[in-house]
């Protein structure tokens, strides 16, 4: 089974972009999907409402959605493998983008919207830098020189990216990545990691105190002036 | 370096195949694209800008020197030998103006002695209130962004192939822009609704329902009809000048 695992903030793209992905291959191939939302998600009854195929979410409510998705990733690729999917596509939510979903194996696409600020290649950190693939989007609402612009703030966050400039909606120039999406080896189970070390520890904000301020707070904490204590986390 | 782009047929919006078996437009040359509104003339630029390979919505393919584009071609800007401007006047980018040439100079890995004046420059002689380095790309008027966007498409693409889609609108000086590209011996696409600067093309191409219709070739019996036309022009945009000024045009025969 292959594994594409599609990342990128709210409204970037993220579901245009599997559902040309999903027309393209879900005549010739047994599609997976699972969508990763916090309280609300319709993607996954939209691509099974149109495409027929196999659909799951999962909320992760009170979790940090990326950490949610990291828990139950494990689940899903044994309920894509019982279902003989020939590929699983992964969605994430979108929210917080700090840390990266992608695995060490399969391929992993950040979505990103040609009219987002410009510097959020940059702000978007390793979810950019950490990517085999950038699609970049709504590009039929911007000029050429402003798009070479985005693109050349993607570069300097990651020289060696492969970029797809498209109008996912229309689903423009993507045949270069369904032949990338249909070369990518099939994973192996049991040696799938993460491939950037995501902020795992969880801090009292996680878990629902309401407090502002480091005092209150242990865990993943800083100071906003000087350095957090040496064993806290400190990203990377 | 790119001499001849041809594009091959894709099919109209009822699903027919183009009226046109290959289409070769060669450097130097300049065409213009014409027809009705939402009849195909912005989505066939916009074929060549991406160098579509039967993988847009019209199904066409560009073809470079009479063959398949390298993938780098259509990935790496540096290597794009495409510059297009759009009918967009809003540009979301929050820089200055200075600092998108310079960030659009590094993409296309130019080095920057003097590019960035020299741009603004030329921009500045398209657009009546001038555009400086340090103004905010997105404080811009509209027709300052396309000013400033045609001078980036002459300096800092430096492509060989320029597509201008409605130049004639957001009110900034056509001729100076026509004249510009014309002397610049490149191969120019017009998509326009100005009878003017169709008149003046070597090739009109006429588009309805999506596709390509009709390819004309400059006739010379179009002559005294293209220079009435030119002068009705000049009075035409004289006389814009003197209302945009505030002068009165009374008591004038224009």
């Amino acid at each position: 089974m292959q594994l594409l695992i599609v990342a990128g903030p709210p409204s970037a793209g993220k579901t245009a972009l599997l559902k040309q992905v999903t027309a393209r291959f879900h005549k010739q191939r047994r599609l997976a999907f699972l969508k990763i939302d916090v309280v609300k998600a319709f993607e996954d009854e939209e691509l099974a409402a149109e495409f027929g195929i196999l659909t799951s979410k999962i909320y992760s409510g009170d979790l940090c959605p990326d950490h949610a998705g990291v828990m139950v990733l494990g689940d899903a690729i044994e309920w894509a493998q019982r279902n003989q999917a020939d590929l699983l596509m992964v969605e994430s939510a979108g929210l917080c983008l700090r840390c990266t979903p992608y695995l060490n194996q399969g391929l992993g696409i950040i979505i990103l919207s040609a009219i987002s600020g410009i510097q959020s290649p940059l702000k978007m950190g390793s979810m950019v830098s950490l990517a085999d693939i950038a699609v970049v989007t709504k590009i039929d609402l911007v000029g050429q020189a402003e798009r070479e612009v985005f693109l050349q703030k993607i570069r300097e966050v990651h020289p060696s990216i492969r970029i797809f400039e498209t109008n996912a909606l229309q689903g423009t120039s993507l045949q270069k990545l369904y032949d990338l999406i249909a070369q990518s080896p099939d994973i192996d189970p049991k040696g799938l990691l993460l491939r950037g070390v995501p902020p795992l520890g969880t801090c009292t904000l996680c878990v629902g105190k309401k407090e502002i301020g480091w005092q209150h707070h242990f865990g993943v904490v800083r100071r906003l002036d000087g350095a957090a204590a040496e064993y806290l986390f400190r990203g990377e | 370096m790119l001499q001849e782009l041809s594009i091959l047929p894709g099919t109209t919006k009822d699903g027919r195949r183009e009226n046109f078996s290959r289409l070769d437009l060669r450097v130097g040359e300049i065409v213009s694209i014409v027809g009705p509104t939402g009849s195909g003339k912005t989505a066939f630029i916009t074929d060549i800008e991406l160098l579509a390979q039967k993988d847009t919505a019209t199904g066409r393919q560009v073809l470079i020197d009479g063959g398949v584009p390298d993938e780098d071609w259509r990935q790496d800007p540096a290597r794009k030998p495409v510059a297009m401007i759009t009918q967009n006047t809003k540009c979301f980018t929050d820089l200055t103006v200075k600092d998108f040439l310079a960030t659009h100079a590094r993409a296309r890995r130019l080095p920057l002695d003097g590019l960035i004046d020299e741009t603004i420059d030329l921009a500045n002689q398209f657009t009546g209130e001038k555009i400086g380095p340090m103004m905010r790309i997105t404080t811009l008027s509209g027709g300052q962004t396309r000013s400033l966007m045609i001078a980036d498409a002459l300096h800092i693409c430096a492509a060989p192939v320029i597509l201008l889609d409605e130049i004639e609108n957001a009110g900034i000086f056509k001729q100076e822009v026509v004249d510009t590209v014309r002397r610049a011996n490149k191969m120019i696409v017009f998509v326009t609704h100005d009878p003017v600067i169709a008149i003046l093309t070597h090739k009109r191409i006429v588009f309805a329902n999506g596709g390509v219709v009709k390819i004309l070739e400059r006739d010379d019996a179009e002559r005294p009809a293209a220079e009435t036309l030119i002068s009705l022009d000049r009075r035409l945009i004289a006389a814009r000048e003197k209302l945009r000024a505030g002068l009165s045009l009374c008591n004038e025969v224009i």
